[in-house]
């Protein structure tokens, strides 16, 4: 049965990793293996650890979960001769606003990120993998189970997988709600059955991550784009992007637009096209107001921002990031008062309390965006939004605090008018 | 030497080892860099903020309590930057925590005041509602007032670190983190207070304090605890001749930071209601008060006629009294009545010990050995409830110096946690037990051994040969009791040259005086001697006292001064904090009794029979200046050639929650025993 897409594929998408998204049985190991699955395993299997890593690094692939480090650079940090067990964690908590891509991925293409996780696995000598799924998606960490219980049964997991002699155990384990735990060594923590709290680095996990033993942490979508690079080869994926924006990757689009959902692009592909072709456009014809380009922690961009190539360089350059592809789409008629309050309530709620900065700030920001919001607003408070945001900004022990900061800093920044007008509505009313 | 590296603080040039970390290396540079979280000998939390500083070609500021030191490195701790990033910290900090100083315990000594005085904004920008939680009670003696709370997680370590026991977590997540007792809402633990007494602000109070004072109107007296035998210097605060509150403010001492619950709140039998202030004189089965003269009189004549008669004269002395009491009394018995029938509770085999060890040098552990030695055998005793503080040194030198503890017990002891092998051993069989260890013992750089009462006589022997054969450094603590057991015996307070032990006094028809200083001998036991003439010097009405013809008031450790000699032979000083009324101290009622028998014993002042016991007593030719500044100054009574003495060596089991007959007379202690997170309960 071809299982039911959440949203139509567009013909303007360039399908990799999406590729057998919407065929019969799309999820199963039988159709993985008749589209190509598998292969790049029994390829890796005859390349050398490191052949493997400079494919990776090749490919120009980088970490899709939101910080874009180059992938390859990451595996060639876990110490492959060290004595300890080295341990594959997949970042599943897919927890950033606007993002809906992982889960996709997993539904209905489990197996080739099982490939992926398992030529980490032959690259980084690494037996052991831990899938960190998000407590919020019950229904994919069993569906996850059936998957690799499926891989287990014909032998792409456990012991001497395909008559290589490689062994590979794969868990799942499940998130308790916490936006904190997709930090990835928050999430070691929970994994290893603490309160999921940041770690100090260094030491970084690929040194000393799970059970203070070498650890390779990517996202769902980072290993999922493995066999794709490790089968035709690194510099094929790296010419689907732009120099140093290997592949494609997916977006997920979301917010006022035609055709909401999620979509497989090359890096590089202009956002404005993006909204207006293969989202639908803006509905009614209204105008672009602002769009979130990749997740609710990255700084908003002004319609007049958008018409530049979606890479981590091009965004990086007008002071926002591509981060995990959650692009949130606002028309003319969005309160921009309403989108900050939205915001910060979901980082005070998420904010795991562990410094200062990010636990008071969060909340007092929240706090005066709801006063705000609720009619009580201040001409100060709009200077005041963004002074505590700069106080909290580069200050926190971990990166929520700038998750939280940033957007308001843009938000404050570019769409102060917003503010002014409720404010002048406020006199009005009174 | 560690390899050294060159930077710059504040345009100071600094010189520092490579690696360590910068907020460390400012300090020792006389450059203090603020930090709540930070706290030395804790694990590294980087949660407070407070520690930002600039480093130049660094873009952001950077946290100086996880930052080690590099070469060439430029540091700038007080610039605009730094100071406004204080600022705003401080201000998201000051937006929940309640603005309740004038009436807060930690007012005047909070480091959260102290930091918003140095960099804190003069008026506040937080105009919303503040974040509110009710006070919890956690134990009798733990208080958490939530909102106050900045989440340093000092207390969170220092109870899972510091005293191993782990009793406080964290709960919820965001700005209603909380700290959370480990019985969901109460504590069950040590009741040690170190939670309170870290606590940088007023979130923790402790159960005797709350309220009760402002820190500036206490005087504060550095003396040492009078329960075990540790010997931690607990600084009481006084006010109006009271003690409000004991902990270790400065970290002075040999136990730095550390208390126990003894130490901390155990003071309070001071003021209890039952403290005798006037001496009494048996009226067939009651007593009457009766003036210190009269009291001086009777006894005087008493002790005359009996020594006139060549009399029997039975004389007990005490674990707790000073060092220059104890050396007064048997100088008193031996000298002025002539008589050779003294001892006191003997809670460890010490003559054994010291006679074992004689001919050797550096063969007594301090208590700082047990932080600094590579390995510990703790060989039939309890730490954690006995001597919680040398529990507390052989932690801290495994956490900080991964040393090997090594535990050789009956049941179950806390050092098991850390120890690299645990031997369970039926009573009896420790000495089997540490064979077991020889091998592993062997590959040891140096250890120190610490024994309880299990061993005596050839077992002390035995054991000292066990450790000369292992052919590395080897040190011990033989543990006794308590605050002056080891003084006591020092002093001279056992039945040398055929003199009677404890129970031989007790058990004896004949006695014609029996003279207690400070003791409860007959808590379990009955007097055999019809005739004898009883006298008791004690703060209680206790078993002893009440069967005594006249009972005297005496002044407890804490209302004197003088020496005392900790488990480990170190000598520290006593201060006298507070004043009881109608009691003296015992060397006052020693030198009045002897004045009265026109004795001459010499001056009874503390300083001067302490001049005396630096002449006359083995091992205790210590430096004046280290014990008369608060030191500890370790003695060395070897070579004294200690004959076997009669008499039984039993401790008296006390747990982390009893000082024998004291502890009964404490409120706070009896309140913890009796609370739903009481453990130790007998």
């Amino acid at each position: 049965m071809p299982k039911k897409l959440y949203n139509e594929p567009s013909p303007l998408e360039t399908r990799i990793l999406s590729k057998r998204f919407g065929l019969d049985n799309s999820e199963s190991l039988a159709t993985y293996i008749a589209n190509d699955g598998f292969k790049a395993f029994r390829k890796a299997r005859e390349m050398k650890p490191e052949a493997i890593i400079e494919e990776v690094k090749t490919s120009a692939l980088r970490g899709r979960g939101g910080a874009g480090f180059p992938t390859g650079l990451k595996w060639s940090f876990v110490p492959r001769s060290s004595p300890k067990p080295k341990y594959i964690v997949i970042n599943a908590d897919e927890s950033e606003p606007g993002t809906c891509k992982d889960r996709l991925l997993m539904e209905y293409d489990p197996h080739q990120m099982i490939e992926g996780i398992l030529i980490a696995g032959l690259a980084l000598d690494a037996h052991k993998g831990y899938l960190y799924i998000r407590g919020e998606y019950r229904y994919l960490i069993d569906h996850m189970d059936r998957a690799i219980a499926e891989a287990y049964g014909q032998g792409y997991l456990g012991k001497n997988i395909l008559g290589t002699g490689f062994d590979f155990d794969l868990y799942t384990h499940s998130g308790a709600g916490a936006y904190e735990c997709g930090e990835e060594t928050a999430l070691l923590d929970s994994l290893e059955g603490k309160r999921g709290i940041p770690r100090m680095k260094p030491p970084f996990p690929a040194v000393a991550g799970a059970w203070a033993s070498p650890t390779l942490l990517n996202n769902v979508e980072t290993f999922s784009a493995i066999p794709a690079i490790i089968r035709d080869g690194g510099a094929a994926f790296a010419a689907l992007g732009t120099p140093k924006n290997g592949g494609t990757r997916l977006l997920c689009v979301s917010g006022h637009v035609n055709k909401p959902g999620v979509y497989e692009v090359p890096l590089g592909y202009p956002m404005l096209k993006f909204i207006e072709e293969i989202a639908g456009g803006i509905p009614g014809g209204r105008k672009l107001k602002a769009v979130i380009p990749g997740g609710s922690s990255c700084p908003i961009l002004k319609a007049d921002e958008c018409d530049i190539p979606m890479d981590y360089d091009s965004l990086a350059k007008i002071g926002s990031m591509l981060g995990s592809g959650g692009m949130v789409v606002m028309d003319e008629t969005t309160d921009m008062v309403k989108v900050a309050l939205r915001i910060m309530r979901f980082y005070a709620h998420e904010s795991c309390g562990w410094c200062i900065p990010c636990r008071e700030g969060t909340t007092w920001l929240r706090k005066i965006l709801q006063r705000f919001d609720d009619g009580g607003g201040r001409h100060e408070d709009v200077a005041l939004l963004g002074e505590l945001s700069k106080n909290m900004l580069g200050r926190t022990f971990c990166a929520l605090g700038d998750a939280a900061a940033m957007p308001t800093i843009s938000i404050v920044d570019k769409f102060a008018a917003d503010f002014e007008k409720r404010l002048a509505q406020q006199m009005v009313a009174v | 030497m560690a390899e050294t590296v060159n930077l710059t603080i504040n345009g100071q040039a600094i010189q520092a080892e490579k690696g360590a970390l910068l907020i460390e290396v400012a300090r020792q540079n006389g450059i203090e860099i603020p930090a709540f979280c930070y706290y030395e000998g804790l694990t590294l939390q980087a949660a407070c903020r407070m520690c930002l500083v600039e480093v130049e070609k660094t873009p952001k500021l950077q946290v100086g309590c996880t930052l080690p030191v590099a070469d060439g490195m430029v540091v700038h701790t007080e610039s605009d930057t730094v100071r406004s990033a204080r600022k705003g910290t401080l201000e998201f900090l000051l937006t929940n925590h309640p603005l309740d100083c004038p009436v807060c315990d930690k007012g005047g000594e909070c480091e959260l005041q102290d930091m918003v005085f140095r960099y804190g904004a003069g008026e506040s920008r937080f105009t919303e509602r503040k974040v509110h939680v009710d006070e919890q009670q956690w134990s009798p003696v733990v208080y958490f007032d939530a909102p106050r709370c900045i989440l340093c997680y000092r207390c969170v370590r220092v109870c899972n670190e510091g005293m191993g026991v782990g009793a406080l977590g964290v709960s919820n997540r965001g700005v209603i983190s909380e700290i959370v007792p480990n019985r969901h809402d109460y504590l069950e633990c040590d009741e040690c207070g170190a939670c309170i007494d870290i606590c940088p602000v007023g979130a923790l109070t402790s159960g005797s304090y709350r309220y009760q004072t402002r820190p500036w109107e206490m005087t504060h007296v550095g003396t040492i605890c009078t329960h075990c035998g540790d010997g931690c210097r607990t600084t009481l605060g006084v006010r109006d001749d009271k003690i409000m509150r004991g902990n270790n403010r400065d970290h002075s001492g040999i136990n730095g930071e550390f208390l126990c619950v003894k130490g901390r709140y155990a003071f309070d039998f001071v003021e209890h209601p039952e403290r005798l202030q006037s001496p009494m004189l048996r009226v067939g089965d009651t007593f009457e008060p009766i003036s210190w003269a009269k009291a001086f009189e009777t006894i005087a004549e008493t002790f005359t006629a009996v020594k006139a008669r060549g009399g029997k004269f039975g004389i007990i002395g005490s674990n707790h009294t000073t060092n220059e009491e104890n050396f007064f009394l048997q100088k008193f018995a031996r000298q002025g009545l002539g008589t050779k029938n003294i001892d006191h509770h003997r809670t460890g085999d010490l003559g054994t010990f010291f006679d074992a060890l004689s001919g050797k040098v550096d063969a007594l552990a301090t208590a700082g050995d047990l932080y600094t030695t590579k390995a510990v055998l703790v060989v039939g005793a309890d730490l954690a409830q006995q001597h919680p503080f040398l529990s507390y040194q052989a932690r801290a030198n495994f956490r900080h110096h991964a040393a090997h503890i090594y535990a050789v017990t009956a049941g179950p002891v806390r050092e098991d946690h850390q120890a690299v092998a645990s031997v369970r051993v039926a009573a009896g069989g420790e000495l089997g037990g540490v064979e077991s260890l020889r091998d592993k013992l062997k590959a040891e750089g140096d250890l120190v051994i610490v024994f309880g009462d299990g061993i005596q006589g050839e077992g002390v022997r035995k054991l000292v040969a066990f450790g000369d054969s292992l052919g590395i450094p080897v040190k011990y603590v033989c543990l006794v009791d308590y605050s002056n057991s080891r003084g006591a015996f020092d002093m001279g307070l056992i039945p040398r040259d055929g003199g009677m032990s404890v129970q031989q006094m007790l058990g004896a028809k004949d006695l014609d005086v029996l003279w207690v200083v400070g003791a409860n001998p007959l808590k379990n036991a009955t007097l055999a001697s019809p005739n004898a003439f009883v006298v008791v010097q004690d703060l209680f009405m206790t078993e002893t006292a009440r069967t005594a013809d006249i009972v005297l008031p005496a002044a407890s450790a804490y209302e004197k001064n003088g020496t005392v000699t900790n488990v480990c032979g170190e000598v520290q000083k006593l201060k006298q904090a507070v004043k009881v009324m109608g009691t003296k101290t015992d060397l006052e009622i020693m030198g009045s009794i002897a004045k009265e028998m026109k004795l001459n014993l010499g001056i009874w002042l503390p300083d001067k029979v302490f001049g005396e016991i630096r002449k006359t007593v083995q091992g205790y030719d210590v430096p004046l200046p280290v014990v008369d500044t608060g030191g500890a100054a370790p003695t060395m009574p070897l070579n004294g050639r200690v004959p076997a003495l009669p008499g039984a060596i039993q401790s008296a089991g006390d747990t982390l929650f009893t000082s024998g007959s004291m502890s009964r007379y404490s409120k706070i202690l009896n309140a913890v025993i009796e609370s739903p997170g009481g453990l130790y309960r007998r």
